[in-house]
């Protein structure tokens, strides 16, 4: 036995009012937890999607738009972008390497992306087994993908129409797999690869069967209708249906479209001038990624901050609650603290004995808000998966986390300062005379 | 060997009180008997060091108490004297066993056979691992005796312990406590307004 082990059976003998103590800071610590681990675990992701794309090329509307389709593959994307346009800025001196990206089909809910070998370079993609993509049709799918759905070497998948489950499906084509990836952790997981010549051959099959004639006029015009292509671009992105069928346009093979063209500079000075040449002198859309994703986190930025300062609120609450419940528990145990000091305990150790049982209270309340704002992250990443199929996945403790420690740590010693003052200023005569 | 002299002691110069000398030797014990309000309570504190006398000396073992700081009086009555007070009193969120444990941590002396001699020679060994509110009123006497004499004091204090008894158990109570006493060799300081313990005691002080 010593003062520590009392401090335990002292918390253990009443174990709803500490817990009653405890549940305000572990609310407390969860909340700032789970909002630093959602904040540093999506800002990762989007870190490591954004590695080596200094700027995306594509169709003229929301510049937040083109990069969270084509960097990140959640929106939709703003439209597609003749290869003719594309090729101009590839030849660019100021281009150091370029990369097309084509959409058009979903292989339910996943996106099935026509591009480049280099596709994969980029995010550092190892096939774990098969080959690379060489005929059209021929796919090669990524981790989460195919074992999510156990696809293995040459199944076939029948693809919908469009980025979404609900789209038409292709019945008369189907993808064949050559390749499985191995995790890489970026969105190329969530991916299924093939050369753009599969996505064009698909849509060239399908053309006129599309409805949607308005749209494809819309990007075969942009040219020479200047003063109509606000109005339209408007348009389209007001009405969400229209994106569902962006892809559907005329693929005749010598007026070939793409989606989107990621790009990395030769130099990154070029960052500044060239993205603003492209839109002001072209009818295509550049936009940088990281400065618009700076831009996004300081949008919901402002509702984190919020719920931030709420947090501590909350925290300064629990301070305080704990403080009263340790005073009170102080004087029903006035009678116990006089007859630990008769039988030996000097004032200090009695103090200890308060303090222990604060801090340990706030440690173990630190302990259970982690482990809560880890439960939250999963269900977040399951909420996310569900809606965007994009998943968050790392449990580490964040540096800011040890400032939650110590917060705690603090605290538990605040709180338990005058309770303990009272204690070693406890007169035990009168204490014991009173009985 | 327990000396006081010319001790006093005043509450917000209000009440004052001058006592008796005390003078005892080895395995000598002593009733001290007196009215309510006396100052019987105030003596036992003055004599545990839980009171600081405003003048005179007391001399326990060779050891002038009212010299020692606060800290030292504390470790000096941890490892030199037990206390049995008139309620029976627990640390509740402890087993008897624990509570006994904690007692010998803080006078320095742990020795868990001791906890199994003390505890059965009060009869309540089966009584070890439970918490002492679940205990019997006679029960939760012996065990606040055990929590006397577990660090074998030299000295053990009891404030009115029989006060609240009836005859047969008052006879019990005072036995049992002279009995641990001397098979302990602790000497025992019996305070008390309970006429009925005189003739327990050889030597007696009347405040």
């Amino acid at each position: 036995m010593n003062i520590f082990k009392l401090s335990i059976k002292n918390i253990i003998s009443k174990p709803l009012s500490s817990l009653l103590s405890l549940t305000l800071l572990v609310f407390g610590i969860g909340i700032i937890s789970l909002l630093l681990q959602l904040n540093s675990l999506i800002k990762t992701q989007m870190d490591n999607n954004l590695k080596g794309i200094d700027m995306v090329v594509g169709a003229k509307g929301s510049p937040l738009q083109l990069i969270l389709s084509a960097v990140y593959h959640i929106d939709s994307p703003t439209g597609n972008i003749s290869v003719e346009d594309a090729k101009k800025i590839k030849n660019n001196r100021m281009v150091g390497s370029s990369i097309d990206l084509l959409y058009g089909d979903n292989y339910k809910g996943y996106r099935i992306v026509g591009t480049d070998d280099e596709f994969l370079d980029l995010y550092d993609a190892k096939i774990k087994d098969g080959r690379k993509w060489e005929d059209p049709f021929e796919v090669v799918v990524g981790s989460k993908i195919h074992s999510k759905f156990d696809l293995k070497l040459d199944d076939e998948l029948m693809s919908s129409h469009g980025l979404r489950e609900t789209g038409e499906a292709h019945g008369d084509q189907l993808f064949k797999i050559v390749g499985l990836l191995e995790p890489s952790n970026s969105v190329i997981d969530q991916l299924i690869v093939t050369s753009p010549e599969s996505i064009w051959d698909l849509h060239a099959e399908h053309d006129h069967s599309g409805e949607e004639h308005d749209d494809e006029h819309d990007h075969e015009h942009d040219d020479e209708h200047d003063h109509e292509h606000d109005d339209e671009h408007d348009h389209e992105h007001d009405d969400e249906h229209d994106h569902e069928h962006d892809d559907e346009h005329d693929h005749e093979h010598d007026d070939e479209e793409i989606t989107a063209m990621l790009i990395k500079f030769q130099n990154p000075m070029n960052i500044i001038q060239f993205p603003r040449q492209i839109n002001e002198e072209t009818n295509l859309q550049a936009a940088v990624p990281s400065y618009e994703i700076s831009r996004l986190f300081k949008l919901f930025g402002f509702g984190i901050e919020t719920l931030t300062y709420l947090a501590y609120l909350i925290i300064v609450v629990s301070a305080f609650s704990l403080f009263i419940n340790l005073f009170n528990s102080m004087r029903d145990r006035k009678y116990e603290m006089a007859l630990i000091r008769t039988l030996g305990s000097s004032r200090r150790q009695l103090s200890f004995m308060i303090i222990f049982e604060s801090l340990i209270l706030t440690t173990v309340g630190f302990l259970i808000g982690l482990l809560v704002s880890r439960l939250g992250v999963m269900f977040v990443s399951s909420l996310m998966e569900e809606s965007l199929n994009y998943n968050l996945n790392s449990f580490g403790i964040l540096n800011e986390e040890l400032w939650l420690l110590i917060l705690s740590i603090f605290i538990g010693l605040i709180s338990s300062i005058i309770p303990a003052l009272q204690v070693y200023n406890l007169n035990i005569s009168e204490v014991l005379g009173d009985e | 060997m327990i000396k006081t002299e010319a001790l006093k002691f005043n509450y917000n110069n209000q009440v004052s009180f001058n006592f008796p000398d005390i003078s005892l030797n080895k395995n000598e014990n002593l009733l001290i008997i007196g009215s309510s309000g006396i100052g019987k309570t105030t003596l036992l504190h003055l004599l545990a060091g839980l009171l600081q006398s405003n003048s005179g000396s007391i001399n326990l073992y060779g050891q002038d108490i009212s010299k020692l700081t606060q800290h030292q009086i504390d470790k000096f009555r941890g490892q030199n004297i037990g206390i049995v007070f008139q309620k029976p009193h627990f640390v509740n969120s402890l087993t008897v066993k624990e509570n006994l444990q904690l007692a010998q941590y803080l006078g320095n002396k742990k020795d868990d056979s001791r906890i199994v001699d003390i505890l059965s020679s009060l009869d309540i060994l089966d009584k070890e691992n439970k918490n002492p509110k679940k205990l019997s009123q006679g029960e939760k006497q012996r065990a606040s005796i055990a929590m006397a004499i577990v660090n074998s004091p030299k000295l053990i204090l009891a404030d009115e312990p029989t006060s609240s008894l009836d005859d047969e158990n008052c006879e019990r109570v005072i036995k049992l406590l002279k009995k641990q006493a001397s098979d302990f060799n602790a000497q025992l300081i019996v305070i008390t307004h309970d006429n009925r313990l005189k003739k327990h005691f050889k030597k007696t002080i009347k405040l």
